[in-house]
């Protein structure tokens, strides 16, 4: 718009004039000098900015304030303000075109303004930013300057250190060396020296023997009573030369001796131990897929032709009485037969075991799948198998115990039956026991009664008997023989009971007629039989009925 | 177990004979023969001087009692007690003297080790043998007394003599490969020699009867080597004790280590079963004290009892470390010895003097060890069975077998300090010696199977 140049202007109330003094100079505007007062002063804008625009356009100088700003316009693009026909009358149209314009100048300068203040703190901040971080990666790196340089001052004193510890190690074991040498020249010195001492002491010893042997001391002598007999009652015999040759005949008997004992243990172990090889070997070719036995013949044929004529026995050497020999190739054999067992064994174990490593890491191989499904169905069989037993085995049991159930009920119910029959057998055999009682001491009772009449009347005859003495007799006889049949039985009766005594306890007499009746009635001998071996029975079964 | 009284004896010189009817006890310069089983004196036979020595011959029919001072050794007869001999090795002198095997003759060592003099009973032959060597176990005869090797030394070598002793012919000589030789023995089976070195060096030479050397071992250099030796009653191991507190156990095949036995101080395995032996005050029952005590009473009262306790793995025993500067030092295995039926070996390292341990052969592993309250003084085996005895110093002897092992008190008045032990060769008996007295302990086929 203007320079703004720094004049003191006068007072705004001498604003009038001025604007003379001022167009003269036609690049200042009042416009400038009293924004410049606005600017300098403290008041409040608001009230400057009215006073400022009341400043610069007042009644008087609105031409030339119109003719001004028309000039400032059009200077920066602006339509003229002044009507095109007419000079000197304002357009109002363009003025307020150009007032917007200017306003919406005004806008975007603001705006543009703030955004450039915005971006001015942000590249302030930034630049704070940036300062910091700058400051902060040179403190780093001056430490970090620091560290390596005391990082490199700690590795020369430790490979000092180092050094100075091989130095040492070094000293120590020449030390060690120095000290094995003086110890092994000591050693020799000191041999040396015992050496020379011991040569010396020998020649005292054989100066001493010299004069031991010389005195020919007559102390030096053995005195003895009698001489004592040998131990195996011999006489010593001369020492010759068969006698030495005797001796060392012994000495290598002996020697033979104990050489031989320790070959027959040690031929018992490799007996032993041929064994153990021979069943391991058995074992090892069990256990082998039933492929591979040839390879066993080819071990043998292997060996070369040196066996040719081995090798007919080869056959033979593999069977059971391989370790009656006990030669080397033999041995060899053995021992290569068995490599080769246990190295197919090793090789057939690492395959399943592969096979189960593999299965376990699900690979896909046809043949393996197969086998594993084959496994699970035969596994699976298996076990339904394990099962159907499982429940026949229950189902046996089951019944084998009820079998045993029935069989225990019947044979209870055989002997419930038994039981029933012998109670009923032995209650029959009371009665009957009971009704032979009664009959008997009814019958007894009719015999005591005749007895008491026979005494009577034998009293009676006997008293009255000297007259009719055969009367009597003949009375008795007939008495004997012409009385009832009652009394003919009693009598037979009598006789049967040869040993019965009107005084006889009754029991007695019961256990006689139970002799007796076995004669007559086949009854009692069922009870006989019954009451021997079924009182047992009948005990329980008393017992039983007492239990229940 | 029952106790017999005590005798006088002195030197510890108290010997079974091999018969196992008699025994020999020495008082000064007294012997006296007693029965076994009654420990009655039978004879009496009066020395010139105090005796150093008895041994009895093979036959049981004659010992001999060597007098070293003296330089003389007399030879009493048991059939006959007016039989008298005395052999006089005037101013040779006497070192040590032993009976021949066949029991005729008597190999005395005269002073310096000059010469061995063989003096016969039956007649009147002296033999001499030169240059024996001065060592402690320069000669070994085989079991079936048929054999004798005797180490010698000459020109500064070691030389080995094989001669047979029903008539002393000199079947081989040989020299060996060591410094300075210490020690030999025969296997029991007499077919082989074992030869050892110094301790200073730890070799081990093995000779066939016929003076063909088998096999030499060595197990380390430098350090000090062999300081026991033990073959086994089969003839099949032989087991060397060492100063570096290993026994190594070689096989009669091969003449190879088989394995090696350590002694440390802390026992880890919990399969060993390792015995205490732990004091138990006496109970003491007041009122049947009397005033003043009986003898018996306060010695009674006086003597700690002592029992076994299986100690809990692990255990760790107690351990020496002897002053490093002086010779022949108190380490390493100083007894060895294996049971009669070869199944059991027991050790004692004198580092741990107060331990034994017993191995099982049969496994080559550690059984059992025994922890003493005092040191071990001696250990023998039962002649028959796997019976081990033990003696510390007091008046306690021990047994151990596998069934179990007990402490029993000998009871005896006073100081009864058992120093050393010999069993009976029926192993049903055995004299157990201190240093003025002997007792004789019966033991009972049911105790301590």
């Amino acid at each position: 718009m203007g320079d703004w140049k720094t004049i003191t202007v006068p007072a705004l109330s001498s604003a009038s004039k001025i604007p003379y003094q001022n167009t003269s100079e036609k690049k200042m505007s009042p416009s400038s000098l009293n924004m410049q007062q606005v600017l300098r002063s403290p008041l409040p804008l608001s009230k400057s900015m009215h006073s400022f625009f009341s400043a610069f356009c007042t009644e008087e100088n609105v031409e030339q304030s119109i003719s001004y700003l028309n000039r400032e316009l059009t200077t920066l693009g602006f339509p003229s303000l002044y009507s095109e026909c007419k000079d000197k009358e304002l357009n109002v149209v363009s003025v307020l075109n150009c007032m917007n314009e200017l306003l919406v100048l005004q806008r975007k300068n603001l705006r543009a303004q703030e955004e450039v203040e915005i971006q001015h703190l942000k590249l302030g901040s930034d630049m704070d930013h940036l300062q910091n971080c700058y400051a902060k990666v040179k403190e780093q790196l001056e430490t970090s300057r620091r560290e390596i340089v005391g990082l490199q001052e700690r590795d020369r004193q430790q490979q000092c250190k180092n050094r100075n510890l091989h130095q040492l190690l070094k000293n120590e074991k020449d030390e060690v060396q120095k000290l094995q040498n003086i110890i092994a020249s000591r050693a020799t010195q000191y041999n040396h020296d015992m050496k020379r001492k011991e040569r010396e002491y020998n020649k005292l010893k054989e100066r001493l023997h010299q004069l031991v042997m010389n005195k020919k001391d007559k102390k030096i002598a053995m005195d003895v009573l009698n001489y004592v007999g040998r131990v195996d009652g011999k006489r010593g015999a001369w020492r010759t030369g068969k006698t030495e040759a005797r001796n060392e005949e012994e000495m290598y008997k002996v020697l033979l001796g104990g050489y031989e004992q320790r070959q027959k243990q040690l031929l018992v172990e490799n007996a032993e131990l041929k064994k153990v090889l021979q069943q391991m070997k058995k074992e090892m070719i069990s256990l082998l897929p039933p492929q591979k036995q040839k390879p066993k013949e080819r071990a043998e044929d292997g060996i070369g032709p040196v066996l040719s004529d081995m090798e007919e026995d080869a056959v033979e050497l593999n069977k059971e009485n391989m370790w009656e020999l006990s030669c080397e190739t033999v041995r060899e054999q053995l021992t290569n037969s068995i490599r080769k067992q246990w190295r197919m064994l090793k090789n057939h174990v690492e395959k399943l075991d592969n096979q189960v490593s593999r299965a376990h890491s699900g690979a896909l191989n046809g043949s393996d799948v197969i086998s594993r499904e084959d496994h699970e169905l035969e596994t699976e069989k298996l076990e339904l198998e394990i099962q159907q037993c499982k429940e026949m085995i229950k189902t046996q049991q089951q019944l084998l115990q009820d079998c045993y159930l029935l069989e225990e009920r019947e044979r209870l119910q055989e002997e419930w039956k038994l039981f029933r029959e012998q109670k009923k057998n032995f209650e029959r055999e009371r009665r009957s026991f009971t009704e032979a009682a009664i009959r008997l001491g009814l019958e007894r009772k009719a015999f005591e009664e005749d007895r008491g009449a026979w005494l009577k009347q034998q009293f009676l005859s006997m008293t009255s008997d000297h007259k009719n003495s055969e009367h009597v007799k003949s009375q008795s006889a007939y008495s004997g023989s012409s009385d009832p049949d009652n009394q003919l039985m009693n009598f037979r009766s009598r006789q049967k009971k040869p040993h019965c005594l009107p005084s006889v306890p009754p029991s007695e007499e019961l256990c006689q007629t139970i002799q007796h009746i076995p004669h007559n009635s086949n009854l009692s001998v069922v009870l006989n039989k019954t009451t021997e071996d079924s009182k047992p029975k009948q005990w329980k079964g008393l017992n039983k009925a007492e239990t229940e | 177990m029952n106790f017999s009284e005590v005798f006088k004896l002195s030197s510890l010189l108290c010997k079974f004979s091999p018969d196992g009817r008699y025994l020999a006890s020495c008082v000064q310069y007294r012997l006296i023969v007693r029965d076994v089983n009654n420990l009655q004196i039978l004879q009496l036979y009066t020395c010139l001087d105090q005796i150093q020595y008895i041994e009895w011959s093979s036959d049981s029919l004659f010992i001999l009692c060597a007098m070293y001072k003296r330089g003389i050794v007399q030879v009493w007869s048991l059939e006959q007690p007016d039989w008298h001999c005395k052999i006089d090795e005037g101013s040779a002198g006497l070192v040590a003297s032993c009976w021949s095997p066949d029991g005729r003759h008597i190999l005395n060592t005269t002073e310096f080790y000059l010469r061995i003099t063989v003096w016969s009973l039956c007649t009147k032959s002296v033999s001499y043998i030169k240059y024996p060597k001065a060592c402690q176990h320069g000669i070994a005869f085989t079991k079936d007394g048929r054999y004798m090797a005797l180490a010698e030394r000459r020109d500064c070598k070691d030389f080995i003599s094989l001669f047979v002793c029903s008539d002393w012919q000199l079947l081989r000589h040989f020299d060996t490969e060591t410094q300075d030789l210490s020690g030999i023995e025969w296997a029991p089976n007499g077919c082989v020699l074992a030869v050892w070195d110094t301790c200073l060096e730890y070799k081990i030479l093995l000779y066939s009867l016929d003076g063909r050397l088998l096999s030499t071992y060595s197990a380390y250099e430098w350090s000090l080597g062999i300081k026991s030796v033990a073959w086994s009653p089969s003839s099949q191991f032989l087991a060397i004790g060492s100063y570096d507190e290993k026994v190594r156990i070689l096989n009669h095949v091969t003449w190879k280590k088989i394995t090696e036995f350590e002694h440390p101080a802390t026992i880890a395995n919990p399969k060993i079963i390792v015995y205490k032996e732990m004091e138990k005050s006496p109970r003491v029952e007041t009122e049947s004290l009397a005033f003043p005590p009986a003898r018996a009473q306060a010695s009674a009262l006086f003597s700690t009892q002592s029992k076994y306790d299986i100690s809990q793995v692990p255990v760790s025993l107690q351990y020496i470390k002897p002053v490093a500067d002086r010779a022949n030092p108190r380490i390493g295995i100083g007894m060895l010895a294996f049971s009669p039926d070869n199944c059991f070996l027991a050790t004692k390292n004198d580092n741990i003097p107060n331990a034994i341990w017993i191995w099982d052969v049969q496994k080559l592993k550690l059984f059992v060890v025994l922890e003493q309250l005092y040191a071990v003084q001696l250990f023998q085996w039962d002649p028959r069975q796997p019976r081990l005895a033990i003696c510390t110093g007091n008046s306690k002897v021990y047994l151990w077998s596998p069934a179990g092992c007990v402490s029993v008190q000998v009871p005896m008045e006073g100081d009864f300090q058992v120093l050393s032990l010999c069993w009976h060769s029926s192993g049903d008996s055995m004299a157990l010696l201190t240093k003025d007295n002997f007792c004789m302990c019966y033991l009972e086929r049911e105790e301590v199977k």
